[in-house]
């Protein structure tokens, strides 16, 4: 593909749709750290602009990576629906951008042309809108999935409580859970991040976090995040796991390197389903993030927001109950400031409910990256507006595990106190049967995690 | 399960974590004095990333300083790549003032965080040299790298040939702690050497494991790694 314009009296050439993918991107370290970003504000505009009039056929027709040398882009190709993408095929980018805007076009309407969509598609309409526009447009589309309990309703903000400990203390981690717990928090999923990745340890934890949901009959669903392969044998071995989780990558070669490929997931998609706890029929969990991709040099000079699409792509295969953008977490070689992690927040969250996805973000910073606390605060509260499914909650914003800050517990209640949302249905019930809440709000137990010690 | 104290409840449920629980609210927002200690906690490991390492302390064990290709701390984190580089200066420097292919080469860098070099070097560095001179082993001529990366002791290793490097570094800062320290060890370090090549002990600051016993570590793995003539997944320790 080549492709010239002229703007602003300068003449600009692309050589590929790659370069013109990567150069219509907003500005982000990652795509610079590559070598594939565009050289100026203006090249920028023009790539963005030629974007603009592509077609999706054109899209569909230069594949970046070819099914054939990667399993990904095979998936992607072959989940396509004929019979959306016959209609849409010859709409420009900037034509489908307006579709997925217009006022005329609901969720269904959008879940139903997301069929007829390649992740390229997706991500490609993402570069050409705003940040309000991003907001718009993942706002209007409904994702609800069920696990053990349903969420992604309009007016529900549901969230993962993160109970981390530093070594896999199980009265820590239960500690920290009863606090998460008194603040509402928990109704995706109580999931673990483990330090020690045995089959022991994951058997172990997914055994407590089980039992406090018994003990304390928690409408919700359990999983520990290590690799997919170690929970498979915790569960073989009889663990009770709700949900079964992995990190994905845009790439075959991605994949590779997180040591997964097809064949495993769809082997761990089979064993979740025959041994599983949950009803289901959503059991994965998977998370995502710009830049990895290029972490691993798996990146094809493809840049990190298509490559980003294209996890999404791969998820949809698999019917996840939920699927996660870490976003802040990569580092500040992949997206340097607030800025950059705020606008690739909303793009993931847009993209992903585009593929019809039930998306969370992990609201994130470290501390080499040129943001703080109050970037968290926004990018949660325009999330909220957005319709995301779900956010991520550690006691006061500090994984004491993982050495990163996200949201605390506080600011998921306060996002949904100032935005009039709710928990998932079945856990506000509980939320009020435990007296936690009454009519919605706090009451004087609330934010007490003492409320859940056994003290007969 | 958590409640076999007779001690006010919650503080048996903090004893369990060092997550910061049991801070209550006030609405659904923290109450003031947790806000301000988090984000007291956030400044003081924003500043080590920013700071730097005082000259004292490195005159203090006869460290010059050499840079790699970073010139800002903005391009050092945007560019990973070129913190694992020596500036072109710094090549024929070392190869002039470095004692050439000595049994250890000890590094130290800033990295991440300036100020774990500032808090720890002094306990760690003269242990260590007490710990590797206990096993007899040659130690080249140190020095101290502004602004690298863990690989830099890749290029190193190019230029010195040591039989194996040390390179103690700061670590990327996190609340509980803004001045850790790494050590990375590798044999023979150079070209094409994996990360599963290296290994490393980290965490190391006073609240975490204590620079002495740290040093002592170190030099208990060089060792191995001189008799065994490997490092990293292929060491037997």
């Amino acid at each position: 593909m080549y492709k010239t314009t002229t703007l602003l009296g300068e003449t600009f050439s692309f050589h590929s749709l790659k370069e013109i993918m990567a150069k219509a991107n907003e500005e982000r370290s990652g795509d610079e750290l590559a070598g594939i970003s565009a050289g100026s504000m203006k090249e920028r505009m023009a790539a963005k602009q030629v974007l603009a009039d592509l077609t999706l056929s054109e899209i569909r027709n230069y594949p970046l990576l070819s099914p054939d040398e990667d399993n990904v882009s095979a998936l992607i190709e072959n989940q396509l629906e004929a019979a959306v993408y016959e209609i849409i095929k010859n709409w420009t980018v900037a034509e489908l951008r307006e579709y997925i805007l217009s006022d005329q076009h609901v969720s269904d309407d959008l879940l139903t042309l997301s069929q007829g969509l390649s992740s390229e598609m997706i991500a490609a309409t993402a570069k050409i809108m705003s940040n309000l526009d991003l907001i718009q447009a993942a706002s209007k589309i409904e994702v609800q999935t069920t696990c053990q309990t349903t969420i992604g309703q309009k007016g529900i903000l549901a969230s993962r409580a993160q109970p981390n400990h530093p070594s896999d203390n199980i009265k820590g981690m239960r500690a920290s859970l009863y606090e998460a717990l008194s603040y509402g928090i928990g109704d995706a999923v109580i999931g673990i991040n483990p330090v020690i990745d045995t089959t022991d340890n994951i058997y172990a934890l997914l055994h407590e976090t089980k039992n406090v949901i018994n003990e304390w009959s928690i409408p919700t669903q359990n999983c520990v995040l290590s690799h997919v392969t170690s929970q498979m044998r915790a569960i073989e071995k009889g663990a009770p796991a709700d949900l079964i989780f992995q990190s994905l990558a845009g790439t075959e070669a991605g994949n590779d390197s997180f040591g997964i490929s097809l064949s495993m997931l769809d082997e761990a998609t089979a064993l979740i389903k025959e041994k599983g706890t949950a009803a289901g029929p959503n059991r994965w969990y998977f998370e995502t993030g710009q830049g990895s991709e290029l972490s691993s040099e798996a990146h094809f000079g493809i840049d990190q927001v298509t490559l980003e699409a294209r996890c999404y792509g791969l998820a949809r295969h698999y019917k996840p109950f939920i699927v996660n953008t870490v976003v802040g977490f990569i580092g500040p070689e992949y997206l340097y400031n607030s800025k950059q992690v705020l606008r690739a927040g909303l793009e993931d969250h847009f993209m992903g409910k585009m593929h019809g996805l039930p998306m969370g973000v992990d609201v994130c910073y470290t501390n080499h990256m040129d943001a703080d606390q109050n970037d968290m605060d926004n990018l949660s509260m325009l999330l909220g507006t957005a319709g995301v499914n779900f956010m991520i909650g550690v006691p006061m914003a500090d994984d004491c595990m993982l050495n990163y800050q996200s949201l605390s517990y506080h600011d998921i209640a306060t996002v949904r106190q100032v935005l009039g949302q709710t928990p998932a249905p079945l856990f506000a019930l509980w939320l009020e049967e435990q007296g936690i809440t009454q009519n919605g709000r706090f009451t004087s137990k609330a934010g007490d995690p003492t409320i859940f010690m056994n003290l007969t | 399960m958590l409640a076999n104290s007779k001690r006010d409840p919650l503080e048996t449920l903090k004893q369990f974590t060092p997550a910061r629980i049991g801070v209550g609210r006030t609405g659904t927002r923290p109450l003031t004095k947790d806000v301000l200690q988090f984000r007291t906690d956030h400044a003081a490991a924003v500043d080590s990333v920013y700071g730097t390492v005082p000259d004292k302390i490195l005159s203090e064990f006869n460290l010059f300083s050499v840079t790699t290709q970073v010139e800002s701390m903005e391009h050092y984190l945007k560019r990973p790549d070129h913190g694992r580089l020596l500036a072109d200066d710094a090549k024929a420097f070392l190869q002039k003032n470095c004692l050439q292919a000595p049994e250890v080469q000890v590094v130290v860098s800033d990295g991440l965080s300036a100020k774990a070099i500032e808090e720890n070097l002094s306990d760690v560095y003269p242990a260590l040299i007490d710990s590797l001179e206990s096993y007899n082993l040659q130690i080249g001529t140190s020095f101290f790298v502004k602004g690298g990366r863990v690989a830099c002791m890749d290029e190193i290793g190019e230029i010195l040939k040591p039989k194996a490097l040390v390179l103690l570094i700061g670590e990327r800062p996190g609340l509980m702690s803004a001045e850790s320290m790494s050590a990375y060890m590798c044999y023979q370090p150079g070209k094409g050497k994996k990360e599963s090549d290296r290994m490393v002990i980290s965490n190391i600051h006073k609240r975490g494991t204590p620079p002495i016993e740290a040093a002592a570590h170190i030099g208990t793995l060089i060792d191995k790694m001189l008799q065994q003539q490997t490092s990293g997944v292929h060491l037997i320790v």
